[in-house]
Parts: C-alpha cells; structure tokens; sequence
C-alpha cells in the first residue's frame, strides 16, 4: 500500500514532468492534466491491479482507458513513473517520430496504450467493450476510464450509458473530471451540461459517486467503495471534482490554461510550487 | 415479386446468345439465386461453432443482417447495440481487447458514413480486430431511396489506412468470405447486398483476401467487377463473344488490397479495361484500377459505376437500368474502350 505522503510526492513530479514536456514543444494540454495528477497518481500506483509488462490483450488486470485524450501528457507521465518505459522517453512527447503522440495511439506500440483517443466521446463505449470482454472471459478485473465534463456533450457517451447499464456492465467505473472548464470557457456557458448530472446518470442506471480529486483520502475511499459496488449489477460513475491547473496559482480558476503552453517565466514559476519529488525526467 | 423481376433481368441478356459466337465464353450454372446477406448469416453461424472467439453486434437489424442463427445458437456471444451504430463500433473495439473478434451488423451507410470517425480513430487507427459486415450496399437496397442506399462506402473505408475492403458476388462467396476473415488478424469492411441474384460460385470454396478470381480468359478487353457487378460482367461476355470479342472476366471481390499483379497481368494481354461496381466512380473499385494503371501501364479505360449522384426509390432493377449498371451498359463501355485502344 502505497501511502498518502508518498502519492503526494508522486502526483507532484508528475505535474513537473507535464509541465515541462509542454513546454518543451510549446504545445499540449497542461490544465487538465495537472488537474488531474492525483487521480492518475492513486489509479498507477495504488488503485489498479495491473502489470507494467504490457499484454494488449489486459489478461487478468485492471485495465484504464483515457477517453479525453488530450490530457495525454498526465497519462504518459503516469505510464513512465509506473514503470511501462523509460522516464527519459517523456522528453520526446509530440516530436517527429515519437511513441509519445499528441493524443494516445496504439499504432507507435507504446506501453500501457490499448486505444487511440482524442477523438472524443469514445472512450467510454471502448471501455465498456473492453468490460463486456471480461465478463466474456470470466475475468474478474475491472475496467477503469476517465472523460472530460465537457467531453459529456458528445452523444455518443449517452448511447454508451445507456449501452452499459441495460448489459449489466458492473465490472466497469467511469470517472468524469468535472473541472467545469472547456477550451471556448465554463461548460456551463458553453453547452450548459446541467447541474444535474448525477440525476441523469442515475436515471440512466448507473450508481454515482463523488469525490474530491485533490484529496488523496477522498479518491481512496471513493475508489474503494466504487470496487466493492462492482458485480452489483450497475456501471459505476464517479463524479470528481477538480481544479483546472490545480495547484498551480496562476493556472487555476479559468479555462485559459487548457491548450496553451507556458513560456520560460511561467515554467519556472510553476514549477517553484511544485516540489521535485522523484527527480525531473 | 422483387426476385422474380431481377431473375427476369439477369437471364434476358443469356436468352440473346447466338449459335453464332466466334468466342466461347465459359458458362457458369446458376444453383439459385439468393442475397450476399445470406451468405453472411449462413458463414457467421458457422463461424460461431469454429471460432469461440467470435462475436456478434447488431444494431437493431438482426432480420436484415440474417443474424438469426448465430443468435439462437450462441446467444451470450451476441449482443443487441439497439440504434446506436456509433456505440457499437467503439464497444466492438473494445472488445477485441480480450481477444474476441467482433462481428458488427447494419446497412451499409450507418456501417460507415454515420461512423466514420469511430471507425478511423478506434479501429483502422488503433487496428483493432473488427469486422464491420454491412448489407444492403448499393443501388439495390430499392424502395427505402437514396438516405439509406450509400454508394460512398468503398471509397469511405479504402482510404482508411489499415483496412481490407471486400465486396464478394454472390450467396457462397459472401459466406466463405465471412468466414475467411475471421483468420485475418485486422479491421475488415465486408460489404453485401439485399436483393437476391444468381449465385454461381463454387459451394464451400476458398477463399482467399486479395486474390482476384479469373472468370474467363480472354483477349480483347479485361472486364474487373465486384459485388452484384460480377454476374452483369459474365452476362455482358456472353454479349460481347456473340459480337466476335473475347472478353477477359475477373472478379476482383477484394478492393483492398488489390490484386495489382491480376490486374496488370491482363492489362498486358488485353491493353484496356472496364471497370464495374455498384458504387460511385469516385473512390469506388474503377478509382482504384485507374491509380494502379495510371501509375504502372497507362491504359484506357471505361468505368460502369454511378456519377457523382445519389440513388432513389424503385425496385432494385429499375435501379441499375436507370443508372446504368446493366451487362448492355458493360458491353457498351467495353466496344467504346476497344476503339480507344486501336
């Protein structure tokens, strides 16, 4: 079991390496990534049972899908720090030739990718796909995935609740980062996703639960009670609420700091609030 | 009443061979006439008792798909997407993690146009082991009109790196091509029809992706068709020998990857070409054929296909008379091409 101090030390590094993987291109996602440095902190290094020797075929593991894809940078931190490849290997995200692509691909064969994403609003139907496999199967594993809240206005995901709850599909837990931002401002003011999501859920048939994703006691026990829900005959939902570029002061509390880079100052300045942890890729 | 007009149509052009022929034409007996979707269903039940890895997803169309047996013969390993065609496809890639091979089920146009993007981000991009099977391709899915005949589909999933593209002739063809790609390792875009039409091609046969099928060998002309379009070429030979031109028949069922080495082959006896498919010029099975030889034995060469226009309501037969996808408008665009060589 790893403990909080140590997941905090963790999450710490991995806003480090994002920050400066994007800033090494000038180019990626950073807000939403940092934002949710904890949840892939608590899922790699303590949630999930899974092996970092790669079987694309998730045999026996717990297996997680990113459906918002362009938060990749957090995902491939996660993957390295975990111990699917090298750390060194981050400085090469969104290069020419790099297994690190903008947004997740399996076609460049990097470790602990099982599905493009980027594309949104199809993670979750992948996802419950992958879970169908495992009941299939007869294994007891479960099917981890992440989306965006603004990521919710797809269709798509709609027909992939509804999909899920009428199998059965109780071996699968989606979590929704509900930062309340997308790239053109607040969801609510650009496609009001309503604060009612959690009736919607449920009246679609799902079991919801939140969490504070920047509370590692709060994950923990969320994603305990989320496991012990599963073969119950519902898909799980969690409803995590997060900080867009949290913790980093001037990242936080807009949507500015979805797609855009930080320059040199800003870099440094971040990274003054972000203790270096398990030393910078 | 729709099978009974077709057969009319597909035995006028066979009743108008002379004794006279200069050419012999090989013949080819009709054991029935049944839909390619048939086909499909008969080699998708088969598929259930040798390959437990295989499973099916329909999209609310399990009587159109012919899905039935497999259904009541593996019920756990099929699964009912309802009308969610976008969810069905990403759920079908899903599943290939874990080592199924998913069987997915609609018409052709909510098969590809109406997810595309599922298609190109979870399967041709992350290649994933998906089977995309899609009926009532073409003009021929009749009355419903032109919202559900696509004639985009070859062109749509061709230009997908990755993916196989097959269009089989008829009833066995469909089958043993059904059954043949659950041996490929990949996204497959098999693509079958409703009406019912001849089927000719040898019971239980191999079959092989990629590899074109000679018909007839022949001198004047090389005639490539795919799908419903095979039996028009053969009808439109017999034609053509009455007419003293010996016409080389293939059966080129897999669009992609195409059979570059069967083509030219030919090209180098009969210097010109006539391409047939019930799809559009652009992007369809002629596209294919004219980049090939453009780039490799600039050839002339004619295209029997619909241009640049969408369907409409009518019987399947007044549909390929009307667009010209007969064995007479083969036969024309095959003496028309026959000048331009000379």
């Amino acid at each position: 079991m790893t403990n909080i101090a140590e997941l905090q030390s963790i999450s710490s590094q991995m806003r480090r390496d994002v920050l400066r993987m994007v800033h090494a291109v000038k180019s990626g996602h950073p807000g939403g990534s940092i934002g949710c440095a904890d949840f892939f902190a608590a899922l790699y290094f303590e949630v999930m049972k899974h092996r970092v020797s790669f079987d694309m075929n998730a045999a026996e593991e717990d297996v997680f899908f990113l459906s918002n894809g362009h938060i990749s940078p957090i995902f491939y931190s996660a993957l390295a720090r975990s111990g699917y490849f090298e750390v060194s290997e981050l400085c090469t995200f969104r290069k020419l030739n790099s297994r690190l692509q903008g947004h997740p691909a399996t076609a460049e064969h990097l470790p602990g990718i099982r599905m493009a994403s980027g594309s949104l609003g199809q993670g979750i139907s992948v996802a419950a796909g992958a879970a169908l496999a495992k009941k299939l199967n007869g294994d007891k594993h479960i099917v981890y995935a992440l989306m965006g809240d603004g990521e919710i206005q797809e269709g798509q995901n709609w027909e992939a609740f509804m999909f899920a709850a009428h199998q059965k599909i109780d071996n699968l837990i989606v979590t929704i980062d509900f930062n309340g931002q997308q790239i053109d401002g607040s969801t609510e003011k650009v496609m009001g996703i309503g604060a009612d999501i959690e009736d919607k859920m449920k009246a679609f048939g799902w079991t919801v639960l939140h969490m504070d994703g920047h509370n590692f006691e709060s994950i923990l026990a969320t994603m305990a009670d989320a496991k012990n829900l599963c073969g119950q005959g519902k898909p799980i939902f969690i409803m995590m609420k997060t900080e867009m570029g949290y913790p980093v002061d001037f990242m936080m509390g807009s949507h500015k700091w979805h797609g855009v880079s930080p320059n040199d100052a800003e870099l440094a300045n971040a990274l003054s609030q972000l203790p270096e942890t398990l030393g910078d890729y | 009443m729709v099978v009974l007009a077709l057969q009319c149509l597909f035995c006028e052009a066979i009743k108008t061979i002379s004794s006279q022929q200069l050419y012999k034409m090989k013949t080819f007996a009709i054991q029935n006439t049944k839909d390619t979707r048939s086909g499909f269903g008969e080699g998708l039940h088969e598929l259930g008792k040798k390959n437990e890895r295989v499973v099916a997803l329909c999209a609310d169309l399990i009587g159109s798909l012919k899905m039935d047996a497999f259904i009541k013969d593996y019920p756990n390993r099929f699964f009912q997407m309802g009308i969610a065609e976008a969810n069905m496809i990403s759920v079908a890639a899903g599943l290939t993690i874990g080592g199924h091979i998913p069987f997915t089920g609609t018409f052709a146009n909510f098969s590809t146009g109406r997810v595309y993007d599922q298609i190109r981000q979870s399967v041709a991009y992350s290649n994933k082991n998906v089977k995309i099977c899609a009926s009532h391709a073409g003009l021929t899915l009749g009355e419903d009109g032109a919202t559900h005949q696509i004639l985009e589909d070859i062109g749509l999933m061709k230009m997908l790196p990755n993916m196989v593209v097959i269009n089989p002739c008829d009833f066995n063809q469909t089958k043993a091509a059904t059954i043949a790609i659950a041996g490929y390792e990949g996204p497959v875009y098999l693509r079958f029809g409703r009406p019912a039409v001849p089927n000719f091609t040898p019971v239980d046969q191999h079959f092989e992706i990629g590899k074109a099928i000679m018909l007839n060998e022949g001198a004047d002309v090389s005639i490539f068709a795919t799908g419903h379009l095979v039996w028009k070429a053969i009808e439109a030979g017999h034609i053509l020998a009455e007419k003293g031109i010996n016409a080389e028949i293939i059966n080129i069922h897999t669009i992609k990857p195409l059979d570059a080495a069967a083509i030219l082959a030919s090209i180098a006896k009969t210097g010109c070409a006539v391409t047939a498919e019930e799809h559009q010029m652009n992007g369809g099975l002629g596209d294919s054929i004219c980049q090939l030889l453009a780039t490799n034995n600039p050839t002339p060469l004619e295209m029997v296909a619909v241009n640049d226009s969408f369907g409409e309501s009518g019987t399947p037969d007044q549909l390929m008379e009307k667009y010209g996808l007969t064995a007479t408008a083969i036969v024309e665009k095959a003496m028309k091409v026959i000048a331009r060589k000379k």
